[in-house]
Formats: structure tokens, sequence, C-alpha cells
């Protein structure tokens, strides 16, 4: 097992220094460079920029240097001092623009989680032991309506109805009152109010999917020989199926925690971006799209090593829980 | 009531049962007999046979089957079911409301289908442009009707429309949009793009999927660590962020169709590698097998081995995962051009429709703007039926 988790970590160093100049060569992709979009956004608003400004904004952003120096001072920074760089839209350090939005989107994702599993464990179980009822083939419907409809489209669409019924536009976190003041109950309150729909959006269809995949695998549990030894031999009904089968069905979902590390760092992108939502996700969608080098590139490094550390957690625990993994 | 009979009398009623069911076949000679030698028949049918009975008992697969059919028929033909073209705008219909279709006109008559003519008038009220029907003149609605000529797949000129009102008036069936461009046909437009590049892009991740996984399921040792490498590697990646960059990266000046290859081959570069992964793995289950070895013996070549004898050991995986691959591809390119950095207007995609949608306000008054939606899940809720007939059918545990 420990030999396992070594070999493993042996690989993962190589793998984030090559993800960290996959990320790098991403952010740099779209052509034009940062100092072309603020120059065309500033000729935007009105104001110019002649050639001697522009070269003093190049060399200001240190954008001058061939890119395997920018990308060695980058990665120097990031790992010396731990210093992302500044955005260049918001002229703030990286880190604290982080510092604002990643909070907020792992509470968002946490809590969508939890719920998630809260409500879809018990339904995919209770689909599974009543099959062909009348509850499964309703729940059976659910999942499948769940995942077929992308999370961006449900979210544009409960907004319309919210629009159309309440005249009320549902988007953000926050109303506009309680949006900059200081914590308090009436905001928590507020809060309440309008975080139900990014909740609903954001475990719709993962719901749908751990129902799916509980009942599926519990399915196949019960079918065993073990299950009705078990019964035979005198055990309670809620025991026969509490203490063994649910324990291995659990399985698939319990190996696909560690993909839950970037998802909830991350968030849900689109839906975020619909729903008007302070997260992580715009930000970085504005960022990538206004090459704001540092800020898309100091984040997408982040989600990188979390998608891999996430993996390496997955894979340990599905070592952990079926030991034929571990001879591979 | 006896349970045993005596042994003459069960002689007795042996024949007599045999004789009654062979009358009774004569007569119910068409099911019966028919089920009987199918059941024959299937004994000795080969895997697809079998997978297709099993299919067909699956109705509501066999239905999404043909609704699929149906919609691909749709985007081949979309000129044809169109009644305009996707950049035709009606300047006097912007953002309008879908065109009543009625039944009885003014005087209470009833005649097939008709629509109004519509004019904006501006509302004194409130100082809006409302369309007012204008009830005196009645514009049939005909199918096979003439309308606007354009050229069937760039080749064939005609004029000839599914749907039409023979006369200049126009029929937005599901309404206008800022520019005053008919819905309905963009949405048919848009199924071209948003369905074949699901279908394209997931052949190109299925070809690559399977030669990668092939390889290194088939070789092991240092080709196996390569590849297994690579595809970790690009798993990493977090994919919203990579397709963004990627995309963000098309030039803004490539054309239409150029972009579209583009992003599908963005999208089929990161796709590959979950068939990869389970190509791997079932051809190190099956490669110890008996029959590949008699084929290594016979001198065949390693990509025949691959190919023509491991591959059909598990071809219900393959298609079970080209059914879930192709919505997730279409639901890739909606997102990417929803984003705006897909397909960008004029150019028409499901995704790009929905770029306007994105201001709820504006949909709040004009709803049938979400319609592309109404497509979009429809098109994946199809392909989900289908995909979970064919698990079953493929499945060789199930009766």
């Amino acid at each position: 097992m420990s030999r396992f988790i070594l070999r493993r970590v042996a690989i993962l160093i190589p793998l984030l220094v090559l993800v960290s100049v996959v990320a790098f060569v991403v952010i740099q992709l779209p052509g034009g460079g940062f100092v072309d979009s603020y120059i065309r956004a500033l000729q935007l608003q009105g104001g110019s920029v002649n050639e001697a400004q522009k070269q003093a904004l190049i060399r200001q952003y240190g954008l001058d240097k061939p890119v395997l120096v920018q990308y060695f001072i980058w990665i120097s920074k990031i790992i010396l001092h731990g210093d992302f760089g500044n955005s260049f839209k918001f002229q703030r350090p990286v880190v604290d623009l982080l510092k604002e939005r990643v909070p907020r989107t792992m509470a968002l994702s946490i809590t969508s989680i939890i719920l998630t599993w809260i409500i879809a464990l018990p339904i995919g179980i209770l689909s599974a032991l009543k099959k062909y009822s009348f509850w499964d083939y309703f729940f059976t419907f659910l999942s499948f309506l769940g995942l077929s409809i992308p999370p961006f489209l449900f979210a544009l669409v409960l907004l319309y109805i919210v629009f159309v019924k309440t005249g009320y536009l549902a988007t953000g976190l926050f109303s506009p009152a309680y949006e900059n003041a200081p914590w308090s109950l009436a905001k928590f309150a507020d809060l309440m109010q309008n975080v139900w729909l990014p909740l609903l959006v954001l475990s719709v269809t993962s719901t749908a999917g751990i129902i799916r995949i509980m009942r599926a695998s519990l399915l196949d549990e019960l079918k065993k020989q073990y299950v009705t030894t078990a019964r035979a031999k005198g055990l309670p009904e809620w025991r026969v199926i509490l203490q063994y089968p649910i324990r291995i069905a659990i399985n698939p979902l319990i190996s696909t925690i560690g993909w839950l590390l970037p998802a909830v760092v991350g968030g849900e992108l689109v839906v975020s971006k619909v729903l008007n939502l302070p997260t992580v996700g715009p930000m970085m969608l504005d960022a990538t799209l206004g090459q704001d080098m540092y800020l898309a590139g100091g984040f997408v490094l982040i989600l990188c090593t979390l998608t891999i550390v996430g993996t390496l957690i997955s894979d340990i625990l599905l070592a952990w829980a079926d030991p034929r993994i571990r001879l591979e | 009531m006896e349970t045993t009979l005596p042994p003459k009398a069960a002689e007795a009623s042996d024949s007599y049962v045999n004789r009654r069911s062979g009358e009774l076949l004569k007569r119910y000679r068409g099911t019966r007999a028919r089920r009987q030698e199918m059941a024959e028949h299937l004994l000795e049918a080969s895997q697809y046979e079998l997978m297709l009975v099993k299919f067909r008992k699956h109705k509501l697969a066999v239905v999404s089957f043909y609704l699929l059919v149906a919609l691909y028929l749709i985007a081949i033909f979309a000129n044809f079911v169109a009644p305009y073209d996707p950049l035709t705008r009606f300047d006097k219909l912007l953002f309008a409301s879908p065109t009543q279709i009625h039944i009885r006109d003014a005087a209470a008559n009833f005649h097939l289908p008709f629509v109004y003519a519509r004019t904006s008038k501006l509302d004194e009220k409130t100082f809006t442009y409302k369309f007012v029907e204008d009830t005196t003149q009645i514009f049939p609605l005909r199918l096979f009707a003439k309308g606007e000529p354009y050229m069937l797949w760039g080749l064939i000129p005609a004029d000839v429309h599914l749907i039409g009102t023979d006369s200049q008036q126009p029929l937005l069936l599901m309404g206008s949009d800022q520019l005053g461009r008919d819905l309905f046909s963009r949405i048919v437009f848009g199924s071209r793009v948003s369905l074949f590049i699901g279908l394209v892009g997931v052949f190109i991740s299925f070809f690559l999927g399977i030669l990668l996984g092939g390889i290194s399921g088939y070789f092991g040792g240092v080709v196996d660590l390569l590849i297994q490498r690579l595809i970790e590697f690009i798993i990493s990646i977090p994919q919203i962020p990579l397709w963004m960059g990627l995309s963000a990266a098309i030039p803004r000046e490539w054309t239409g169709i150029q972009k579209f290859f583009a992003i599908i081959v963005i999208l089929s570069l990161v796709g590959w590698t979950g068939l990869a992964r389970v190509v791997r793995g079932k051809i190190i289950s099956l490669r110890e097998e008996d029959y590949v070895t008699a084929a290594k013996i016979s001198s065949a070549s390693d990509l025949a081995i691959i190919f023509r004898h491991l591959l059909p050991g598990f071809t219900s995986y393959l298609i079970v995962h080209i059914t879930i691959a192709i919505p997730g591809m279409i639901l890739g390119e909606t997102t990417l051009s929803f984003l705006g950095l897909g397909i960008n207007p004029p150019d028409v995609s499901w995704g790009s429709l929905l770029q306007q949608a994105q201001d709820v306000t504006v949909i709040g008054y004009y709803p049938w703007l979400l319609l592309p939606v109404a497509a979009i899940i429809l098109a994946v809720i199809l392909y989900n039926f289908l995909g979970d007939g064919l698990r079953d059918a493929a499945d060789p545990y199930t009766r």
C-alpha cells in the first residue's frame, strides 16, 4: 500500500511541472497579449496610446522578455514567494483577489455537495431496494431529466421562471442593498433568500448522477450470494443491507471524491456566469478572455494542481477500498 | 384433483396435447409460428443480431432512435425544412412573437390552417411597439410551398420549402430575434452545426481513443507507461479553462466553417482519453486469450490482431460509449458558443442562439428566445434513451 502511494507521489512532481508549463502556455495562447487588449479598451473609451507609452506598458508588465524567461520568472515567484503576480485588470495582487472569491466558492460548492449526497444517497438506495416500484420509476425518470439538462440551461430556465413570476432578478448572491454590507443576521437572511437558486441548480445534475450510480451498483451487490447468506442466517433486514452491500456499492462514489477537490474550488463555471455569482468562475472567464495573464494563469495553475492532487487522493482511496488495484 | 395421471392416460393426453397444439399452431399460424421460428433462429444468431433483437424490445430506445434519425434528416435537409435562410431579416418584425396559426377566421368560418399578416403599431398608452394582426386577408399554410430560392447543399438550386405561405408573408413559427431573423429557421440550421459536431468529434476521439488505448493495452511496457502518463496529464488539466484557452486562441478572422472544425479538434483532443482508458482495460483482460495466441502464431500483424480480433470482444462498450460521448460533445460545443468562445453570430449553432438569452430581462419579454434550449435538451434526452437501450441490449447478463 505504501509502495503504491510512493510510486504515485513520485510521478506527481514532474506532472506538476508539466502542468504548470501547460497552464502558462494555455494562457499565452490567445494572441494579442494583454497590452493590446488594454490599449483597445482605452481607445474605446476615447483615450489614445502612442508607441512610446505602449512600449513602456510592455516593459512594465514584463511582456518584452522571451516567453521562456517569463515562465521562469512566474514560476519562481510562485514557488519561492507565493506571489502570483498582479492582476492587470484589477491592479491588485492575484492572491488578494483569490482570497476574496475562493472561500465563497468553496462554501457554495461544499454546501451543494453535502446537499446532493444527503438527497441522492437515500433515494438511490430506496430506488434499488424497491426496484420497479412506482417510486423507482419516478426517480429514474427524474434522474434522466436531471442528467439530460445541462446545469447552465437549467439555471437559465429557472431564472426566467422566477423573473416572470415575481419580477425579481434572482442573480447574484446578495440583493444590491446587502452587497457590500458587513456581515449581520439580516445579511445572512438575505443570503438564504438568494442562495437556494444556485444550490438547486448545482445539485440537480449531480443528484441525478449519484442516484443512478448508487442504484446500479447496489442492484449489482444485492444479487450476490452473501446477501442471501446473511438473510438466511437471520440478520435483520436493515442490517443485511446497511452493513454490507451499501459499503461496497458506495465504492464508485468514494473513489470520485478526489475529483471533488478541483470542483469545489473551481466551482461550476458557466452556471456562475449565468447566475452572476461572485465566485471564482466568472472572474476566471473574464481573465482568460481579457488575457489577464497572471490572474488566469495563477488560477489555472491552482486548479491543475488540485486536479492532480485530487486524482492522487482518488487513486489512494480506490486502492484502499479495492485491494486488487494495488497490484496494478 | 389428481396430480399424476396413470401411465396410459398420460400417453393419451400427451398425444392429445401434441395434436391440439399442432392444430392451434395451424390456426394461429401468424404470430405463434413466427415467434417459434424466431426463437429457433436466435439459437444460432450472431452477436449483433442478438443485440438488435434485445434492443427492439426497449420501445423507448427504438422511438428515440427514429426521432434522432429524423433530427439528423432535418439537419441535412435544413434548406428545405426551414422556411427562410438564417440570415434573412424582417425589418418590420423585430422581436416578434411566434406567428399565430388560426383555423377560424374573424367571421368564425373554418379554413385549413392559415396565418394573418402582421404589422407593428405604436401603442399610444405605453409607447411600445405591438404587433397587430390584419384579419382581412388569409394566408393559408402550405406544405411544399414555394419560398425563397436556395441551393441545396450548395449544389442543387431549388425553392421548395417544407412549410410556407406561398406568398411574401413572413411565417415566424418560433418568433424572431432582435434583428428580425426567423428563430425556427435559425434553430434548424443551427442543428447542422450542433448535431454534426457531436458526430464528427466523437468519431475522431473514438478513433484516437481506440488506437492509443489499443496500442497501450496490447504492447504494455514502456509504450503503455508513456501513453498512460499522457492520458493522466491530459485529464489533469481542468476542462473548461483548457477549452477557453484553446478557443480563445482561434483567430477571429477564421470563417465559420474553419472555426467549426477547430472546435471539433479541440473537443476531440480532450475527449479521447476516457475511451482510451476503457479500451486499454478491456484489451489487457482479453489479450491472454487463446484466440489471440492463435492469431499471433498465424503471423497476423499486431494492428490486425487489435482491430480484428480483440476489438469485437467489447463492441458493446464501444457502442454505449459513443452514445454517451455524443451528447457530451454537443453540450461542450453549446457551452463554448454560449460563452462566446465557439461559433459566434452570424453563424448559427444552438449555443450561439442562446447568447442572446444570457440577459434574463430580454427573455422575460421575449420568452420564445429560449426555444433552442428545448432543441438541445431534446437531442440530449434522445441520445440518453438510446444509450440506455443500447446498454441493456449489449449487456449479456440481462434476459
